[in-house]
């Protein structure tokens, strides 16, 4: 049994938002994360001397955050700009919340990486395999995919079918930053980054911020929507074979699969009764590799899953509705987990995912998350 | 072996007192990584202490070079600018016999002919300047 069960369904996400996806030179991580929360608050009704946890992620300094939305919490975490954070965090905040350290948390991410030209390797990122050239998270994945190809005949053309489905689910999202339609012709002969992976198997770097407001499940039945509630959580790190950032030997199947476990069985929901999932793509064979650890596939049959559009709205397995990292924002898995919301709140037009019950979010990285949300 | 070049423009090791070691037997074209004195655990890049029993008293153990091919990626973009005119080239990951994994260039600079996981590789050096030498590896 999960030693989290107690937690399932106790802690409730009553507020989302976001600001516009895209390059915004002219404004700060403070004034996005603003409007997120601000966006949030008007989501529930909550007033803002309410929130008395303040989770910030990617924000260069919490305590500006704090100053800039006037608020002096009870309850403040800062965690680091990676990916792998935004599902360890909404579990941070389920904690502060089920012991009383806070009542109503704010949750705070920030992305200003576009407009400031980061590039997510090279001298950003130094390590001590710089001088052979290997450098940033997609070369690492590059590695991974390679080694993928080799051991079960995965092709990058089933990496395009990835690329594709999210590009055509971000179509139907007005916020989404990529809304031309791609093929896999495209995909193929679109420039090579870090071979085997090309351009439109990288996620996109654009600015924005999200905001999440969560309380208990008590607390929530007063505020203004119906709340989405956090049925279940896994978590699993690889610190020991992270010599290499951002690689894994074996594709962290083994912390995707007990994840993921660990979150159905606190759930008590099956993978067959996921209804959309969202998954971390940071780049594209990472959904591969969470469909097999999550075990959707066998382990090496997720090329030939994905094939025919099975991730797309109407495919067997709705996945990344809101087109994803690759299709809609580099929120680094916080917009994901705000379609998860929107999803079960029924709130999406014309990406909705019909009788929407069960959504799971998933990241495969070092630090392997998942979240199982549900509308009851 | 190959002679050193004087407009070496890539980047270059921070060499620290845990990774200089290794840095000086690679000047010697021996290949090594590091083993806990206490435990015998292998492993590599450098850390502080031994990651099996945090022992701080540790070696630096030279290999046979020896290891099989596990993955390869080919660089279209330069993240440094030494790299702009170098493009494409190829990082090779090599697992050692004795175990740990390496990330290398493959020597001569292009990829094998025939080239695919698994397949027996062995270390040579490259003299990028008169202090470093990098690992390569060769179809052994």
């Amino acid at each position: 049994m999960n030693p989290m069960q107690a937690l399932s369904r106790r802690i409730a996400v009553v507020g989302v938002g976001n600001t516009a996806y895209g390059d915004f030179p002219a404004r700060s991580d403070y004034a996005l994360g603003a409007e997120a929360f601000k966006a949030a608050l008007d989501d529930c009704g909550l007033d803002k001397r309410a929130i008395d946890g303040l989770l910030c992620c990617r924000v260069p300094f919490y305590a500006q955050m704090g100053e800039t939305l006037g608020l002096n919490p009870r309850w403040t975490v800062t965690l680091p700009g990676h990916g792998r954070m935004s599902g360890m965090a909404v579990i941070e905040a389920m904690l502060a919340l089920e012991t009383g350290a806070a009542d109503y948390v704010a949750l705070i991410y920030t992305n200003v990486g576009r407009s400031r030209r980061m590039n997510y390797g090279g001298g950003e990122s130094a390590s001590f395999w710089d001088p052979w050239g290997l450098t940033s998270p997609g070369a690492s994945h590059g590695l991974m995919f390679r080694m993928h190809m080799e051991r079960y005949g995965t092709t990058t053309r089933q990496l395009g079918e990835v690329s594709v489905a999210f590009r055509d689910n971000a179509i139907l999202n007005p916020d989404a930053v990529m809304r031309k339609p791609i093929t896999l012709d495209e995909h193929a002969s679109v420039r090579r980054i870090v071979e085997p992976l090309g351009l439109y198997d990288y996620c996109l770097v654009n600015d924005g911020a999200v905001c999440m407001i969560l309380t208990t499940r008590e607390r929530a039945a007063d505020l203004r929507k119906p709340p989405v509630l956090i049925a279940g959580v896994g978590a699993r790190d690889a610190f020991e074979r992270s010599a290499i950032g951002n690689f894994d030997p074996d594709f962290w199947y083994g912390e995707v699969r007990e994840a993921g476990t660990q979150a159905y069985e606190m759930a008590g929901v099956g993978r067959d009764e996921v209804d959309a999932l969202m998954c971390y793509d940071n780049f594209t064979p990472t959904v591969l590799f969470s469909l097999e650890g999550l075990g959707f596939c066998e382990r090496g049959e997720a090329g030939a899953f994905v094939e025919g559009g099975a991730l797309g709205l109407h495919g067997r397995l709705p996945t990344n509705t809101d087109g994803g990292h690759l299709s809609n924002s580099y929120m680094q898995g916080w917009a994901l987990n705000i379609e998860a919301v929107r999803q079960l709140r029924g709130e999406c037009g014309a990406r909705q995912v019909a009788d929407c019950e069960v959504v799971q979010y998933v990241a495969a990285t070092p630090c392997t998350r998942s979240i199982i949300y549900t509308r009851s | 072996m190959s002679a050193y070049t004087p407009t070496y423009d890539k980047p270059l090791p921070e060499i620290d007192p845990y990774s200089e070691g290794y840095w000086e037997l690679a000047r010697a074209h021996r290949l090594s990584v590091q083993a806990c004195r206490h435990c015998g655990h292998l492993h590599f890049p450098p850390t502080p202490v031994c990651p099996a029993c945090l022992s701080d008293e540790q070696d630096w153990r030279p290999v046979s070079g020896r290891g099989t091919l596990v993955s390869l990626v080919t660089f279209h973009k330069a993240y440094w600018d030494g790299y702009r005119n170098a493009l494409p080239y190829h990082v090779c990951l090599v697992q050692l016999e004795e175990g740990p994994l390496m990330v290398g260039n493959f020597g001569g600079g292009a990829v094998p002919d025939g080239v695919k996981a698994g397949m027996p590789m062995r270390a040579t050096f490259l003299d990028a300047t008169p202090e470093i030498s990098l690992v390569q590896f060769v179809p052994a």
